[in-house]
């Protein structure tokens, strides 16, 4: 995961005017960085410019920095108040995404009624999940998976993709999403379980299809 | 406990922020039903597909212009 590198190396760099250490920030980090900031703001080349403005508030703070925090946490913490500032969706946002939740994250129909005379709520005879396959790393099938979850992160509600991105993508443990995006331990949670829950189903759909 | 309960209690499992009795639910459903511990394979595997989302390539036209912002400060 990415943050176990050296910071005070990378900093020391920057201050020196490597580029190249520059550029390998940005493209490590720009990527989830837009896709977090899109969540917050109504266009793609708002997202860029709310992610040029971190980089160049990162650069014009350098001097200053001093490694209480990672990288990665500074630049998080300072991008979503720069694309809150500039965004129209509010924290309330959040709110509504868990209040609209009514519904279990699996198919009721997979689970018998809760009136069945044996083991209701349990899975029925033909709806039992099957195992995942193993993907060796760089396989075809691995790919075309890694493919398939991209496709629906991006689909997912925004705070659902924000949760998943900081989480599953970057590595941010819970309290630290929590602190990022100011919003309780279990709506952290409720947010993280639905976006990788609507992942695990497509890619259960599209093994369903290949396999 | 029941499969549709335990489905929805994955994430907090993962975390280890279940309850120690809930947990202990989730533990002892899961020795006795197969779809359940498939479910649990599943949810793991998708966590770590998500984890290797990181091949993007930035738009090289905005990757340029990141770069000139460090030109241009340095």
């Amino acid at each position: 995961m990415p943050g176990a590198v050296d910071e005070s190396a990378l900093v020391a760099a920057l201050h020196t005017g490597d580029e190249a250490v520059f550029a390998e920030l940005v493209d490590q980090y720009s990527p989830s960085m837009l896709r977090v900031a899109r969540g917050y703001v109504p266009s793609h080349e708002i997202a860029e410019e709310v992610v040029q403005e971190t980089w160049i508030a990162l650069l014009k703070g350098i001097s200053k920095f001093e490694g209480r925090s990672t990288i990665r946490t500074w630049l998080f913490t300072v991008m979503i108040n720069i694309a809150k500032a500039r965004g129209i969706r509010e924290r309330r946002d959040a709110d509504a995404e868990i209040a609209a939740y009514t519904g279990g994250t699996v198919d009721p129909a997979r689970f018998r009624p809760p009136d069945a005379p044996k083991w209701p709520g349990h899975w029925k005879e033909h709806a039992e999940p099957s195992p995942f396959p193993d993907t060796p790393e760089g396989s075809v099938l691995g790919n075309e998976l890694v493919a398939v979850a991209r496709r629906e992160l991006d689909k997912l509600p925004a705070r659902q993709r924000i949760v998943v991105t900081l989480r599953d993508i970057l590595g941010f443990d819970s309290g630290e999403v929590c602190e990022l995006l100011q919003i309780s331990v279990a709506n952290q949670r409720v947010l993280l379980h639905r976006g990788r829950a609507a992942v695990r189903q497509v890619l259960e759909d599209y093994l369903a299809e290949v396999l | 406990m029941d499969c549709n309960e335990l489905v929805e209690l994955v994430t907090a499992y993962l975390d280890e922020s279940l309850d120690p009795e809930t947990r202990a639910r989730f533990d002892l459903h899961l020795l006795e039903c197969d779809g359940c511990q498939n479910y649990l394979q599943q949810f793991r595997a998708t966590v770590s597909t998500v984890g290797k989302i990181r091949d993007e390539q930035l738009d090289p036209i905005f990757r340029a212009r990141l770069l000139d912002t460090f030109r241009d400060w340095r």
